[in-house]
């Protein structure tokens, strides 16, 4: 298998002086295709600047990044390339779905694809389907205030699935569910690895979804501590 | 997919509710406006409905509207004869605090019977009072009422009166001035004074027994002192039409080699009368409409970057997700210019609906209303750049949960 995301020696800071941390120092990891990994720690180990530097928001102060066979932050990537990146190559799954509020579940998840250049009637077609899909088919015009946590999240799925991403990142994507539905949400995310032959990261705090992921990164203070290799 | 619509959409009811405050506020900035044509209309009105091609006042003053001008009535025979005159007719002005009665027959206390029951004060508080501004003229000559739009004219009889619409008077209503009654017999139109008050015609003869009967006392002290009655064929002004041929600066040049007297052509008093008459009132109505225009500036840019603020989370999401910068922009942009047209819709139809009630006379055009559409369009636009910027200056990872 071929690693999606690698980042080789890359370290983080923040702040200048005595004030400043050190978020993460020397990271090296690798996630394939196909592969759904889990990246945990205490609060302050560098869970989110890991998550940042791989979703091209923040650059690395050293190292290298590839995503996708292409290295980013090499000093030819603009800020709407790095948009455009995100676009093509990363869905994104947060903690607490973070849907348009003003757009109904189909138009959620065919917005990303209009950003992506697909005309809207060919994308809600596909947002449908791809509703249909996640078994949320028959929420595809309610409003996500009318949507459970577990709909919700399902449709937030759909979303990060939407422009067929060969890089999936998820923040926290069980941390609102009850256990069951957490269960659920993993079972779709490997599943979304092993069709689309995506690289799975999920940042969680969840110990009952650990046993759900090809393989566990602990970090701590910056550092990987288990499951880097 | 228009997202500003969407998210408009979305939040109707708080979205239509600011609209409507915010058009409010428009309404009042355009009826400054509005207020502003009005006073320079309504200054102009005075003079253009007398139609004068010259005015002939006192020597020395710019009479009579931005200066006191008291000349011989016999003028008006100097001035008629003068080749290029078509037509000459002799004015008085004078503001009057009329009373009237009520409706057609409508009846006014007798002055004694009032006294005789509430003193003074009683007279004070009988009867509606109205301010008028009285226009006395000669029938048949320049200057009377511009259009009558019910009943007729003056002819030779006294105390009859043709009255502006806007005094409220109906055809046939009685109006007491310095003690004598006056029957409305016509009622004119879009004639006020420089101050907004209704004019109102009577006769030249009328109009002079109501001068020395409102003179000052201290007048008619020096009269019963034996100071000699003051001239009563005097007159405010003399107004000419020319031929058509005639050279309205040239006859205006020989009167002036007259002595006591200055001429001034039609152009020249439209000048006076908004440059001196109602300057004042035109800065000031200018300055609140500048004032009112900046805060409404001011409130668009607040109500914009709120709005804004409130989709910090979405704009960060749509960010994260790869919308490009034109895509955040316009979200921000289409909601304050839609915020600023509907408003300006509202707040324009509003005035338009009851602008007709307003105590002084508003005028807005086509080109008044469209001019100050583009101004909000313009402040909108500016204003949005604030929420713009804070837009653009939001993370893309503040939608990772912090």
């Amino acid at each position: 298998m071929s690693a999606l995301v690698e980042l080789c020696g890359i370290s983080k800071g923040f702040g200048a002086g005595e004030a400043r941390v050190q978020a993460l120092a020397d990271i090296t990891l690798s996630v394939d295709a196909g592969e759904v990994v889990g990246l945990r720690g205490p609060s302050g180990s560098g869970k989110s600047t890991l998550l940042n530097l791989v979703a091209c928001i923040l650059e690395p102060d050293a190292g290298t990044l590839r995503l996708a066979g292409e290295t980013v932050w090499d000093g030819r990537w603009s800020r709407a390339d790095l948009r455009a990146l995100r676009r093509e190559k990363i869905g994104f799954i947060f903690q607490f779905h973070n849907l348009l509020p003003f757009l109904d579940a189909t138009d959620n998840v065919a917005l990303a694809m209009t950003l992506n250049h697909v005309p809207l009637d060919e994308a809600r077609r596909r947002a449908r389907a791809l509703l249909d899909h996640l078994q949320v088919g028959k929420r595809a015009s309610a409003m996500p205030a009318k949507l459970s946590g577990g709909e919700a999240q399902r449709v937030a799925i759909a979303r990060a699935l939407a422009n067929n991403p060969r890089i999936i990142l998820a923040d926290e994507p069980t941390a609102a569910l009850d256990s069951e539905r957490a269960q659920v949400v993993m079972d779709l995310l490997r599943q979304v690895a092993r069709e689309q032959q995506a690289a799975v990261i999920v940042v969680t705090h969840d110990d009952k979804i650990f046993s759900r992921f090809d393989r566990l990164v602990e970090l701590r203070d910056g550092r990987v501590e288990a499951g880097g290799a | 997919m228009n997202l500003a619509l969407r998210d408009l959409r979305h939040n109707l009811g708080r979205f239509l509710l600011t609209c409507v405050g915010l058009g409010l506020l428009l309404g009042v900035a355009l009826a400054m406006v509005g207020i502003y044509g009005g006073v320079v209309e309504e200054a102009l009105s005075l003079a253009r409905n007398m139609r004068a091609d010259l005015w002939v006042v006192e020597g020395g003053s710019r009479g009579p509207f931005a200066e006191a001008s008291r000349i011989p009535g016999d003028v008006r025979e100097a001035v008629a004869r003068l080749p290029g005159v078509r037509e000459a007719g002799s004015l008085t002005f004078q503001t009057v605090e009329a009373r009237h009665g009520g409706g057609p027959g409508g009846v006014v206390p007798d002055e004694d019977q009032v006294r005789e029951r509430a003193g003074e004060a009683g007279r004070q508080r009988s009867g509606t009072v109205l301010r008028l501004q009285v226009v006395g003229y000669e029938p048949d000559r320049p200057g009377g009422p511009p259009g009558i739009l019910e009943g007729r004219g003056i002819t030779r009889g006294r105390l009859e009166m043709v009255a502006d619409r806007s005094a409220g008077l109906p055809l046939g209503a009685v109006v007491e001035m310095a003690n004598l009654r006056y029957r409305v017999v016509g009622i004119s139109t879009r004639a006020v004074s420089t101050g907004g008050d209704p004019l109102a015609w009577i006769t030249l003869r009328d109009s002079q027994d109501l001068q020395f009967r409102l003179s000052p006392p201290a007048a008619r002290r020096a009269q019963q002192g034996g100071g000699g009655a003051p001239p009563q064929d005097t007159v405010n002004a003399v107004i000419a039409r020319l031929s058509p041929h005639a050279d309205a600066t040239a006859v205006a040049a020989e009167i002036r080699r007259w002595k006591h007297f200055s001429a001034l052509t039609g152009a020249e008093q439209e000048n006076v009368l908004t440059r001196s008459v109602v300057d004042k009132a035109r800065k000031q109505i200018g300055l609140f409409t500048t004032v009112l225009l900046l805060v409404s500036a001011v409130i668009v840019a607040l109500i914009i970057y709120t709005l804004t603020m409130d989709k910090m989370r979405e704009i960060a999401t749509l960010k994260l997700i790869g919308a490009p910068d034109r895509t955040i922009v316009a979200l921000v942009m289409q909601q304050a210019l839609l915020l600023g047209a509907v408003s300006f819709v509202s707040g324009t139809s509003l005035l338009l609906a009851v602008k007709d009630h307003f105590p002084r006379r508003v005028v807005l055009g086509v080109e008044e209303v469209s001019g100050f559409g583009v101004l909000v369009f313009v402040i909108c636009l500016l204003a949005s750049l604030l929420g713009v910027r804070y837009a653009l200056r939001i993370e893309p990872a503040q939608a990772l949960g912090g």
